[in-house]
């Protein structure tokens, strides 16, 4: 029988929209999810009233401002929130260029669901907690092996954690010398993440940013004016989120060692590269990576992000602490590291993620892991090929020259011939239950997309979103208004931009947004 | 809200004679062909407030100037009185002959941006170019809400909306309240008769207050994590943090130079070049001679920002600081500032010197640190522009 109403291709989509408010918007006076039991009188009489054993200054004058809501009202807040979302268990994600947001295997998260995992207490004694232990140790031992490098710490709680944990490892090393006054500048890449200049300024450095030279290579004759004896170090991201790898990573290490600095890559965009290339012959004497990218664990919104610090030898006295260490019998903590940074994070790092990384890699093994690097290399060129297809499109810098695992694409042709802009697209995609990222700001690359295949994603998963983007640019010539009207079928908002640069005007908590607005 | 047509902007631009500044060229380019945009442009942006017809009270000139195209595009519009258009003697220099017949001249321009303020209108919409930019800046101001709708042949300042329908999109989102905010931009202009003859000389005349969303401002079009406002306080913090109490500097043009003495409490004038210490403003809007002068007495830096959206350093809008002043001025003393933003809007093309001494251009050629904000530098490329 012939469909009355046949599917289209690209697919409809209508995303629920429940006009849901703010949970602190929802709060009722009185309202409670749980009523907990009195204390019972033989308890209390044993342990006493711990609220008068806290210290004065630790006790609040004021209760918190904590929503008040019965249980079904929390619950229906959530799942109406989690109907208005996106992501790569829903549909295909990978606009979210340099986020390398692949597909989580759900048996890992099994693995670190089971009591074996959530009912062990940071603070057990050693001899009780060996398995998880041999985890980290193992997975630490897997990590340098894929970088070269001599020694990690599993304890970052995200990517920019580690690069802060690094510059702190190369500030503490610098010091240890008696330059850590002198050696006041790092030097970092427009197109590397501003995490590392971000976590650098946190450091106290100045930052002294590179621009690319005209073929969208960091500019090498730049790095040479740059370098000089306040230099403390390069931190840079190999490849770039333009996609290109760096042909002369080589001599960039090498100068910045000339100069006397010391040179950490963040290692972010690994997910082209491993089993392939490795930090330590490119001459680096810290990296990083983030373990919910290029390993596969969720990223921060869907759970806690896991970043790892790696080092060279000479930079080993400076991890934080604790280390994991093996006497052959046993595996322990090792806290007697005198000169370490101390700790980036409480205990010993996010142990769900480092087991889900552990099971990843121990499922692919290392054939598996290069594996996975040349599909997402071949993914994401073959994307590459067919979105340059599409009108109004270009990629900027490495002419003719193929793209390691991303490509920060740009609509210039476009907006110039249409008057849409790439922030408007980025709306409309939503559209069609899919999303994409632009880039970090400023924007160098005009009118920019990112999009990361990853490996996760099948031929007909890319041919789909290449569908997609294929009908907005067609919609841009023929009928730009719905661009401009979008979204239509999702609850995304076309917000003013202004506030987003302003730190008067954001606000990142509800406390913040009420002080800043006036509001009660 | 108030709109102004230069009913002869752009004419020389299809016929390639660089500008429309003058009755000569005017009437060349009508003998060339010449027909002119800036009514058809305007419409273009009308078209998107007509919607909001009802709540806007339109001023207008009379015909070419502005009521025609308001009436096609069915407004009805209040005409205002210019004094150009009723006294043609007193302007210096007609400029043009509209399609209606009346010759307009720029002081037309001026009188209608006077009236319209004094009118209380909350928007001054214009189309034209640089030159008109100029006109209605030497009219009212830096402290009054304008638009450009481009329709010169000179776009350089960035005044102007990327297109006409993005000039009526944000004039109506101004207009509406919708929480676009004003920024002041630069308005730049060329001199025509040198550019005719191949010469490249653009002044900084000043800035217009205009409401700003990055996406359809031209020479903006690169969006930054932090406003320029906020970066410019990070930048000058900076600066102000290198400035060693015996150390006077020569203070460049432009807005970021002009926070830098904001934040230390002090006058700045905005198109000149002023002398500071850092608690004290020595001279004020001073000439070649004057800086030369006070070098011989001590020594100078010097904090300088690029002027207009071609990214000169030196050359352009700041000759007060010569060949004979640069060479005085000690490298290590030279402060660079400019706005990321900036940087990153001239995609990649090198920043540019031209001082008129060839030889100093290519010694100031090469790899410049460029402060874009607190303890924040960029390794920039400076060529010669000569």
């Amino acid at each position: 029988m012939k469909p009355i109403n046949p599917k289209p291709s690209p697919r409809r989509y209508h995303q629920a929209s429940w006009d849901e408010p703010v949970i602190f918007e929802l709060s009722q006076p009185g309202q409670r999810g749980v009523l907990l039991p009195p204390v019972e009188t033989g308890i209390e009489q044993e342990v006493g009233n711990p609220a008068q054993m806290l210290p004065d200054q630790l006790r609040r004058t004021v209760p918190p401002a904590l929503p008040e809501m019965s249980q079904v009202h929390v619950l229906r807040h959530y799942d109406r929130i989690s109907q208005e979302n996106l992501g790569v268990d829903l549909n295909i994600d990978i606009g979210q260029g340099t986020c390398t947001m692949k597909y989580s295997p759900k048996i890992n998260d099994q693995l670190a669901h089971t009591h074996k995992l959530t009912e062990l207490h940071p603070l057990q004694d050693f001899s009780t907690v060996q398995g998880i232990l041999e985890v980290m140790y193992r997975l630490e031992g897997m990590l340098k092996e894929i970088s070269g490098m001599d020694r990690f710490s599993l304890q970052p709680g995200a990517g920019g954690a580690a690069i802060y944990a690094n510059i702190c490892m190369m500030r503490a090393y610098h010091a240890s010398r008696g330059e850590g006054k002198q050696r006041d500048e790092v030097i970092t890449t427009i197109f590397s993440h501003p995490s590392n200049a971000a976590a650098a300024k946190v450091a106290g450095y100045k930052v002294i940013t590179l621009y690319p030279d005209s073929e969208g290579y960091p500019d090498l004759e730049a790095l040479k004016a740059a370098v000089s004896e306040r230099t403390a170090g390069l931190l840079i991201t190999n490849p770039e989120d333009t996609g290109i790898f760096n042909p002369k990573i080589a001599e960039f290490t090498r100068i910045v060692h000339e100069a006397g600095g010391i040179c950490s890559y963040d290692q972010a965009n690994a997910n082209g590269i491993i089993g392939i290339t490795r930090a330590r012959e490119a001459g680096f004497d810290l990296c990083h990576f983030n373990l919910h990218k290029t390993f596969s664990t969720p990223h921060g919104c869907g759970g806690p992000g896991a970043g790892a610090s790696g080092v060279t030898e000479k930079l080993i006295p400076f991890l934080p602490v604790p280390t994991t260490e093996f006497d052959g019998q046993k595996y322990y903590l090792d806290y007697n590291r005198p000169k370490s940074i101390g700790k980036i994070r409480p205990f010993y790092g996010v142990t769900a993620n480092i087991l889900r990384s552990y099971a990843w890699i121990m499922s692919l093994g290392a054939d598996g892991l290069r594996e996975v690097a040349e599909i997402a290399v071949l993914n994401n060129n073959y994307l590459l090929k067919k979105v340059l297809e599409i009108r109004g499109v270009s990629a900027p810098y490495a002419k003719g020259k193929r793209r390691v695992e991303q490509v920060r694409y740009s609509w210039e042709q476009l907006t110039q011939e249409t008057g849409v802009h790439s922030e408007e697209i980025e709306i409309r995609v939503t559209d069609f239950g899919m999303h994409y990222w632009t880039s970090h700001h400023p924007f160098v690359v005009p009118e920019p997309m990112t999009l990361e295949p990853t490996e996760s994603y099948s031929k007909a998963d890319l041919d789909e979103y290449v569908a997609v983007l294929n009908q907005i640019s067609a919609e841009a010539y023929t009928n730009p208004e719905i661009i401009k009207t979008a979204p239509h079928n999702s609850t995304v908002h076309q917000t003013q931009q202004e506030p987003f640069d302003n730190p008067d005007e954001w606000a990142v908590t509800w406390r913040a947004y009420r002080r800043k607005t006036g509001k009660k | 809200m108030g709109l102004i047509v230069n009913p002869i902007a752009g004419i020389g631009g299809r016929v390639g004679l660089k500008g429309s500044d003058s009755l000569d060229i005017q009437q060349r380019a009508r003998m060339l062909g010449a027909v002119p945009l800036a009514g058809e442009r305007a419409a273009s942006a009308l078209e998107l407030l007509l919607p909001l017809s009802e709540n806007i009270e339109l001023l207008v000139p009379p015909k070419e100037m502005g009521e025609t195209v308001a009436r096609s595009c069915g407004f009805n519009p209040q005409i205002i009185q210019t004094s150009g258009l009723t006294n043609k003697s007193l302007a210096p220099f007609p400029i043009g002959r509209g399609e209606g017949g009346d010759e307009t001249t720029p002081e037309d321009t001026r009188c209608s941006a006077r009236t319209m303020q004094e009118a209380g209108a909350d928007l001054i919409l214009f189309s034209g170019g640089d030159g008109t930019a100029r006109d209605i800046y030497t009219a009212i101001g830096n402290n009054f809400p304008v638009l450009g709708i481009p329709a010169g042949v000179k776009i350089q300042s960035a005044v102007f909306a990327t297109t006409p329908r993005s000039a009526g999109e944000l004039a109506a989102e101004f207009l509406q309240g919708k929480g676009v905010r004003l920024q002041e931009a630069e308005v730049v202009d060329l001199d025509e008769d040198a550019y005719r003859l191949g010469q490249i000389v653009t002044r900084l005349y000043g800035y217009l207050k205009i409401p700003y969303r990055r996406e359809v401002i031209q020479n903006q079009k690169v969006p930054s994590p932090a406003s320029s406002a906020v970066q410019m306080q990070g930048i000058a913090t900076d600066v102000i943090e290198q400035m060693k109490p015996d150390l006077a500097f020569i203070l460049g043009p432009g807005t970021t130079t002009r926070t830098v003495a904001e934040q230390i409490g002090l006058p700045k004038t905005l198109v000149g070049v002023d002398i500071i210490t850092h608690n004290e403003l020595l001279a004020a809007d001073v000439g070649e001679r004057q800086i030369l002068e006070m070098l011989e007495r001590r020594p100078l830096g010097l904090i300088i920002t690029p002027t207009g959206g071609q990214g000169f350093l030196f050359g352009r809008g700041n000759q007060q600081i010569s060949p004979d002043v640069i060479r005085r001025v000690k490298d290590e003393n030279i402060l660079v500032i400019c706005l990321a933003s900036k940087i990153a809007a001239l995609l990649g093309r090198p920043l540019l010197v031209d001082t008129g001494d060839y030889e100093l251009d290519h010694l100031l050629a090469g790899y410049i640190k460029v402060i874009t904000g607190y303890h924040e530098r960029i390794i920039y490329r400076l060529i010669s522009g000569s």
